[in-house]
């Protein structure tokens, strides 16, 4: 008889275990939100992918659609080249765009999709051929600050004779 | 000069041999499992007294550090206005490192001293050497199950303790603080990883119970059978398999994290 209380003990604390073990799969992990899902393939060329990392979202209107699920260097082009997972059932027209953006000023990057006006639709494996490249923010200093400097060159200039 | 010389060597040697005998101890407990595993109603009584016996304990530390580790979080992480990210710190905290290591070393207190301490006596009241005379090898009847017991307990007790600890974050974070719970838990979803950060930190914990049995078993084997002997193993038994716990994790996470 106590060897049966034992052996029930041990079963409630193997099954408490995996209750925990689902929990945080489940509810404090991202098991269940995409992995498992069907999914079809999209590719996109970017000249700079800036800090975009691989699981990164894809989002269209904000909305989560996808996963980021490569990124390799085209050895020809030197350009980015990203492969998307896109949730099934979401089918997105031909001429649509990608864009890499930042959620906030210091938030990650994500891809964001915008649709275009075609008839036809990207089919798996498709590349999507209008892409923005990531903001790098040191470019934009630069470029910000040789205007800055080309400008104040002209003003001098004309203000002396 | 030649004294210390020879006391060098001698430490050196001493420590060598205490290595490999660990080492050839441990072969033995991996060769005697099986036999173990074919008594399995052994391993089942040993995880009842190794695991459900320390769940008190793992539950209020668990809940203890959840509640401390959201409130300090939370001073934080108000200052940049990202209080909501809470829940998404105190996850990775637990289940990468604090689940696995303060379990670990909960465990080495509270399970590994009362298995040196078990066998130390066993063996001070020359119950070993009567099981040899009956040509039963202690090591597969009174070891090895223990060995399996605590494999086994470590790294649900060390998945317990993060659950607790994050539902105690909750307790404090949402329903005292006031940080939204959608964000709590959405953050944390698109944030933490299933197979890199809760895997990594069952492996992790899986191994800490390995060394702290391990370390507990041969303590309690190999200890001198006296009253200080066996207290003196029992001491042995946190000192190493916390040190080691320590150790060990530095290396897994070196390993396991690596790649990103």
């Amino acid at each position: 008889m106590s060897r049966r209380i034992t052996e029930i003990l041990v079963g409630l604390f193997v099954l408490l275990g995996l209750l925990a073990l689902l929990f945080l799969a489940l509810k404090a992990a991202n098991l269940g939100s995409f992995s498992t899902e069907d999914s079809y393939r999209l590719s996109a060329r970017f000249d700079n992918i800036g800090g975009l990392k691989v699981r990164a979202p894809v989002r269209s209107a904000g909305v989560t659609v996808g996963r980021v699920a490569g990124i390799t260097l085209d050895a020809k082009t030197y350009q980015g080249v990203v492969t998307m997972d896109i949730r099934k059932g979401l089918q997105f027209p031909k001429d649509s765009s990608a864009n890499i953006l930042t959620s906030g000023l210091l938030g990650d990057q994500y891809i964001g999709i915008e649709p275009g006006g075609a008839e036809a639709y990207l089919a798996d494996g498709a590349t999507i051929t209008h892409t923005q490249s990531a903001l790098v923010l040191e470019n934009l200093i630069g470029q910000f600050l040789f205007s800055k400097a080309a400008d104040a060159g002209s003003a001098g200039g004309a203000k002396k004779p | 000069m030649t004294d210390a010389l020879a006391g060098l060597g001698r430490f050196s040697l001493d420590a060598l041999r205490a290595l490999g005998h660990a080492a050839f101890f441990f072969v033995d407990l991996l060769r005697f499992s099986p036999a173990a595993l074919r008594r399995f109603d052994l391993v089942v009584a040993q995880v009842h007294a190794i695991g459900n016996r320390s769940l008190l304990i793992i539950g209020a530390s668990g809940l203890a550090v959840g509640f401390v580790l959201a409130l300090q979080m939370y001073y934080a992480l108000v200052t940049y206005g990202a209080a909501e990210s809470l829940g998404l710190v105190v996850n990775l905290a637990l289940v990468r490192e604090l689940g696995p290591v303060v379990a670990a070393l909960l465990f080495a207190g509270r399970a590994g001293t009362s298995l040196t301490a078990e066998i130390g006596l066993m063996k001070a009241g020359e119950q070993l050497a009567a099981m040899e005379l009956m040509a039963i090898d202690p090591r597969a009847r009174v070891l090895a199950p223990r060995f399996l017991g605590g494999i086994v307990a470590m790294p649900i007790l060390a998945l317990l303790f993060s659950t607790i600890g994050i539902l105690g974050a909750y307790v404090v974070a949402v329903l005292l603080i006031g940080v939204d719970a959608g964000n709590f838990w959405s953050i944390m979803q698109a944030k933490v990883d299933v197979w890199r950060d809760l895997g990594n930190g069952i492996v992790k914990s899986a191994v800490f119970g390995l060394i702290c049995t391990f370390v507990a078993l041969y303590q309690g084997y190999e200890c001198r059978a006296t009253p200080e002997g066996v207290s003196q193993a029992t001491t042995h038994t946190v000192v190493i398999a916390s040190l080691g716990v320590l150790c060990m994790d530095f290396v897994l996470t070196a390993l396991l994290f690596s790649t990103p």
